[in-house]
């Protein structure tokens, strides 16, 4: 904890005048003897060269594939020609695409919602518990959070099992005879709900914890006071602690916005999309057109689709985080 | 915090705190008892919650499996060298961004922010593309590369947050008494950035160690050169449905970054807070 204290504690109240100048956050002044001279070129060189060639210029490739007609013949003989728009076109004029689409919001909202939620309580909690509860609650919510995607995605596969899962053994007990046997993968909703379900038990963790660290920037004198004027718990949430939180609360919620929206693995693993199309979001959409389909092209303008979209959100993100940075700097 | 709480009020607050571990560790706990639950009791339709009698059967059956040791190593030899790579080129750039004034500085941090926001489920089909065209595909070094990208802006980010918290007049000092610049940083602000290193090379690690997508699809015909994760994921295929056994490969899998992760907590939350915090 001690690298969020020296960075955070310090920190003034937004427009009490001068911005906090710590030795160490700014850079240096230029030396006397002229700067720094190609140093800093040198020592950034490696990061954007593999920046250039591992993450521009396979967008790059992206971008003119899915102008290309661009199949399996294309791949095998590089024969590919460019078609402008039409791998676009035929994409949006495809109405299990803009199903695929809403779902993949549906997916997103539902996931972010629930996040968003648990999370928030799971860090007040925290907050209110005592040592030994808080280290338990953090301990479990790292463990969780450790767990790989692909055994947690296994794992919830077994826990509803048809036959042999827990979870359907327990709602048996519990007098829902309906859930005996219940093939949760074979039903869309059922199917997606679990998906929903893994998925935020993969993200509340994160979520949590650093909403917790941000929570804990609160100073306790403010609440003192707060308490001493007679507020009541809510509106000292919502009129002091979310102020304090606001911007690390957006941070996050954006941040899950993107993880949730590229969500693959687990459904690819999971389901493949299936049954029927009932878990297919855009980035496994993308990758069956791709790679089942031999689509190569049309795979890529869906890609790029999502990427569009994920891009409203990026600028959301940067903007906070730009406030952010203004009010370290 | 505050002892002055009537005990009443606490009851809920602890009830949920119960829950919230639970529903946490349920399903972890859920894996390795299956893994050590013998077959006939797996296969009964009311499950126990404490196993009737433990076996190492499926743990056994799941290293003998074809290739488990390759696997590992494989997954192992692509996971250091990613996060190995990742934390050099990071720390010369953390170096540069957090200590030097230069022309440019704001663009290649904008860079990096925008870097670590990579839709990189989105170019799975050009990155195949381009190994192919490079006689990379199926090859081990072609994951580095791609885990090194995948980690090197979170890399960057929290390591200038890092080196951002130790006073520059330390490492001046050190130059005053005859350091040079290289030397001032490795003896003194070097040793003060273990924790960021220790956060950054976990984040490396965890990415690398889990990536499945990549490693399914560029990995196709040298199935000696599979990591983990996607000997995983076939797992079901190859033992038809020995849940005990896919279970016991799940823990052998999932037990060290379980294992790092717990023995490390409090820095591993700090160090990600600070990366999250800082963007």
């Amino acid at each position: 904890m001690t690298a969020v204290r020296e960075q955070t504690a310090p920190h003034p109240p937004p427009g009490t005048g001068h911005p906090r100048r710590s030795p160490g956050s700014g850079p240096r002044r230029p030396s006397k003897d002229g700067g720094p001279g190609v140093w800093p070129y040198v020592l950034i060189a490696p990061a954007v060269l593999g920046t250039l060639y591992l993450l521009v210029y396979p967008l790059v490739r992206a971008v003119v594939i899915s102008l290309q007609d661009f199949g399996l013949r294309q791949l095998i003989l590089g024969d590919a020609r460019f078609v402008g728009l039409d791998n676009y076109g035929t994409l949006l004029g495809d109405s299990r695409f803009w199903e695929v689409v809403r779902r993949t919001f549906l997916f997103m909202a539902v996931d972010v919602v629930l996040i968003m939620v648990l999370s928030t309580l799971v860090a007040l909690m925290i907050e209110r518990l005592g040592r030994f509860g808080r280290t338990a609650v953090l301990s479990s919510l790292v463990l969780a959070w450790a767990m790989p995607v692909i055994a947690a995605t296994t794992v919830f596969q077994w826990l509803f099992h048809s036959e042999f899962g827990i979870v359907n053994a327990v709602l048996k007990d519990l007098g829902f005879a309906s859930f005996d046997r219940y093939a949760w993968f074979a039903h869309g909703p059922a199917a997606f709900a679990i998906l929903v379900a893994l998925v935020v038990w993969q993200s509340v963790p994160f979520a949590a914890i650093t909403l917790y660290s941000a929570l804990t920037t609160v100073p306790v004198e403010l609440y003192e006071s707060a308490r001493l004027d007679g507020a009541s718990g809510t509106r000292i949430f919502w009129s002091l602690t979310f102020p304090v939180v606001r911007p690390i609360f957006l941070l996050v919620c954006s941040l899950e916005v993107i993880w949730t929206f590229k969500a693959f693995v687990q459904i690819w693993v999971m389901t493949n999309g299936g049954p029927g199309d009932a878990t297919t979001i855009l980035p496994v959409y993308a990758v069956q057109t791709a790679l089942s389909s031999q689509r190569y092209d049309l795979g890529s303008a869906a890609s790029m689709v999502t990427v569009v979209l994920m891009s409203g959100v990026l600028v959301l993100y940067f903007r906070q985080m730009f406030r952010q940075e203004d009010e370290l700097a | 915090m505050s002892t002055t709480r009537p005990r009443m009020r606490r009851v809920p607050l602890n009830a949920a705190a119960v829950v919230t571990v639970a529903l946490c560790l349920f399903p972890v706990y859920w894996m390795v008892a299956t893994a050590f639950t013998p077959a006939r009791d797996i296969q009964s339709v009311s499950p126990r919650l404490v196993p009737r009698t433990w076996t190492l059967d499926h743990f056994r059956t799941a290293v003998g499996a074809d290739g488990f040791g390759l696997f590992w190593r494989n997954s192992l030899l692509v996971t250091l060298s990613a996060v190995l790579l990742s934390l050099v080129v990071a720390l010369g750039s953390a170096y540069a961004v957090a200590r030097m004034r230069w022309r440019g500085r704001r663009q290649f941090m904008l860079m990096v922010f925008i870097a670590q926001m990579a839709p990189w489920e989105s170019l799975i089909i050009p990155v195949y593309i381009i190994s192919r065209d490079t006689g990379m595909l199926d090859r081990l070094p072609t994951l580095t590369l791609v885990y090194f990208m995948m980690t090197l802006p979170f890399t960057v980010i929290v390591l200038r947050g890092f080196i951002g918290t130790i006073p520059p007049e330390l490492e001046e000092s050190a130059q005053v008494d005859g350091c040079t610049r290289l030397g001032a940083f490795r003896h003194v602000a070097f040793p003060l950035l273990a924790p960021g290193l220790m956060a950054t090379s976990l984040f490396g690690y965890i990415t690398a160690w889990n990536e499945f997508a990549y490693a399914n699809f560029l990995i196709i015909k040298q199935q000696d050169n599979r990591t983990l994760p996607v000997w995983l994921s076939s797992f079901q295929n190859v033992f038809g449905t020995d849940w005990g056994a896919t279970m016991a490969a799940s823990t052998l899998f999932a037990a060290p970054a379980l294992v790092v992760f717990l023995l490390l907590q409090r820095h591993v939350t700090s160090g990600f807070a600070a990366g999250a915090v800082k963007g």
